[in-house]
């Protein structure tokens, strides 16, 4: 009766308190008629891949401008995998030196942003991953 | 093993899953549904309503912690938590989430957040059927938070066996919630924000207004609800909330209430399902193009609907 919706968890893991970039692009994507999860500043790895886990979601975004990230990315992958949520399509966004971003790509983060990026962009992004990902992981009964 | 195994076993990744499913109404979904029905009917189901930024939420929180540190015997709570979707976009910002970081990293907690897509009333259309699948996972209590509105959710009632309303005071006056009828509803009513100016005026306001219960015995079963004080942020109020909840489900057990409440959402349930399956079965047999026929002709007023409907059952059996 319903088409399925989309929905995203927006995380800010580690200490910093920039939650603009976060509520900005939060407000984004439910504007695109997706469902959003706001978990709100603080968050730790476990956390997030707990929320992640309990909610379904088909994408976690991650908003991080500590300077963190090269600690904080690995260990919320690393969780999400120990909840066997590893398909799920991870986004980071904030302050990111270029030379991080192909190491994040690397651990299998799909894309990184900047300050400045259209949130439109962020939208496109997400539709496209997730309806790549969704005849593969998504709707198949857990092993 | 399926889903449904998986999930009776206590397997998180896939009670969430089946959530999902639910929640799309999937076909995976309504199978689910049938193989865990006798597993369901435990479960102390407690609606959570009240006008936004009172505070459910947060009382939520502290009701989950209580329950999950200090009460006896320590319950597992499970958490639906329904936030309205856009009715421009279909999106929904689901924020409930924020209030209840105490609850991380508990095996005996599990927190959902539902967009009301698209359903008035405070609750989204599969809030039920998601609480009957929490129900079959063995969760003992289930807080549902409603869609702050702040008008008599006829819905929750329905669905809960007991109703919590909150309320808090600087929100507008009392009077407000005395229109919206919501005290009808209310099992227990709960007056967040405590630390506030005006929350003790306003128990002693909503108190008069309350119904007067005779005290059991004679005639129908009754509760008196109880009106509590609470100040959420800082957990004040909450082992009395949780008492409350224990005396309002023994009432029901006691009376019979329990029972019957069982029995009327259980009647509404196979009602509505006999409705939809006489609705395909009958178009299954041609009923559609019969219907547009009629349609026609009551347009041109050849017929009136009345005689229309007669017209259809007679010449579209809807038996199986
Ligand atoms: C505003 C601001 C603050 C405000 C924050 C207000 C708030 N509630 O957010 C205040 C004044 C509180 C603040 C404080 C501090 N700040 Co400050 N702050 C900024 C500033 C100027 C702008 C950040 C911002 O809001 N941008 C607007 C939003 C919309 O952009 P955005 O967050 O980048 O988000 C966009 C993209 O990054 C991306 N994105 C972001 N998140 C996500 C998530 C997902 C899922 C996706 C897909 C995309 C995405 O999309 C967004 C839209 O385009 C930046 C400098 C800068 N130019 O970025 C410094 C900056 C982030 N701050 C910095 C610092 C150091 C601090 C302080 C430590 C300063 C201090 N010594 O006290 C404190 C720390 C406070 C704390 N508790 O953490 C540094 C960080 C350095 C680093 N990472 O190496 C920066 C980079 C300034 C600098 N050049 O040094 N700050
Ligand atoms: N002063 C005070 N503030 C409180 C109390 N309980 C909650 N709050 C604050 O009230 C605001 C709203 O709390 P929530 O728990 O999100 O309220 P809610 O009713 O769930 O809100 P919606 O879901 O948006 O309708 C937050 O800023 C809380 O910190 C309390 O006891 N005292
Ligand atoms: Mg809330």
């Amino acid at each position: 009766m319903e088409e399925r919706r989309i929905r995203v968890l927006i995380a800010k893991p580690g200490l910093d308190g920039h939650d603009r970039g976060a509520k900005i692009v939060a407000r984004a994507l439910r504007d695109a008629g997706m469902e959003v999860i706001y978990t709100g500043i603080r968050q730790t790895p476990e956390m997030i891949a707990e929320a992640a886990l309990q909610e379904d979601v088909d994408v976690v975004g991650l908003s991080i401008l500590s300077g963190a990230h090269m600690t904080l990315v690995p260990q919320v992958l690393e969780k999400l995998r120990e909840v066997g949520m590893d398909h799920v399509v991870v986004l980071v966004g904030g302050i990111i030196p270029p030379d991080d971003v192909p190491k994040l790509l690397e651990m299998g983060v799909y894309r990184v942003y900047g300050p400045g990026t259209p949130t439109s962009q962020i939208v496109e992004d997400i539709r496209k991953a997730v309806l790549h990902s969704a005849s593969s992981a998504q709707l198949e009964p857990v092993p | 093993m399926s889903v449904a195994q998986a999930l009776l076993q206590g397997d998180r990744r896939a009670l969430s899953r089946a959530l999902t499913w639910v929640e799309n109404a999937t076909p995976e979904g309504e199978e689910l549904l049938q193989s865990l029905f006798p597993y369901t009917g435990k479960a102390h189901l407690v609606g959570i309503t009240g006008p936004p930024g009172v505070g459910k939420s947060t009382l939520v929180n502290q009701l989950a912690r209580y329950y999950r540190k200090e009460h006896t015997p320590l319950k597992t709570v499970a958490i639906l938590a329904v936030d309205p979707s856009s009715p421009f976009t279909g999106g929904a910002l689901l924020g409930d989430r924020i209030r209840m970081r105490d609850l991380a990293g508990d095996p005996g907690v599990f927190i959902r957040s539902m967009a009301s897509r698209g359903a008035v009333g405070g609750l989204a259309w599969a809030s039920g059927k998601a609480a009957q699948v929490l129900d079959a996972a063995g969760f003992e209590l289930i807080l549902i938070e409603t869609v702050g509105t702040g008008q008599a959710e006829v819905d929750i009632a329905r669905l809960a066996h007991t109703v919590v309303v909150v309320q808090a005071p600087g929100l507008g006056d009392e009077v407000q919630a005395l229109k919206a009828g919501i005290l009808e509803i209310a099992d227990i009513l709960v007056i967040n924000k405590a630390d506030r100016p005006g929350a003790a005026e306003m128990a002693r306001t909503l108190a008069q207004w309350l119904p007067k219960v005779e005290g059991e015995g004679e005639g129908e079963p009754s509760w008196q609800p109880p009106i509590l004080l609470t100040t959420a942020l800082r957990g004040q109020g909450i082992p009395e909330v949780a008492r409350a909840l224990e005396s309002h489900r023994a009432f029901l057990q006691r009376t019979g209430l329990w029972q019957a409440r069982e029995r009327d959402r259980l009647e509404a349930e196979i009602r509505e399902r006999l409705r939809e399956a006489l609705w395909q079965t009958w178009e299954a047999r041609g009923g559609r193009e019969r219907l547009e026929a009629m349609v026609q002709a009551v347009l041109q007023r050849k017929m009136a609907p009345q005689d229309a409907v007669r017209r259809l059952l007679e010449t579209t059996s809807a038996q199986p």
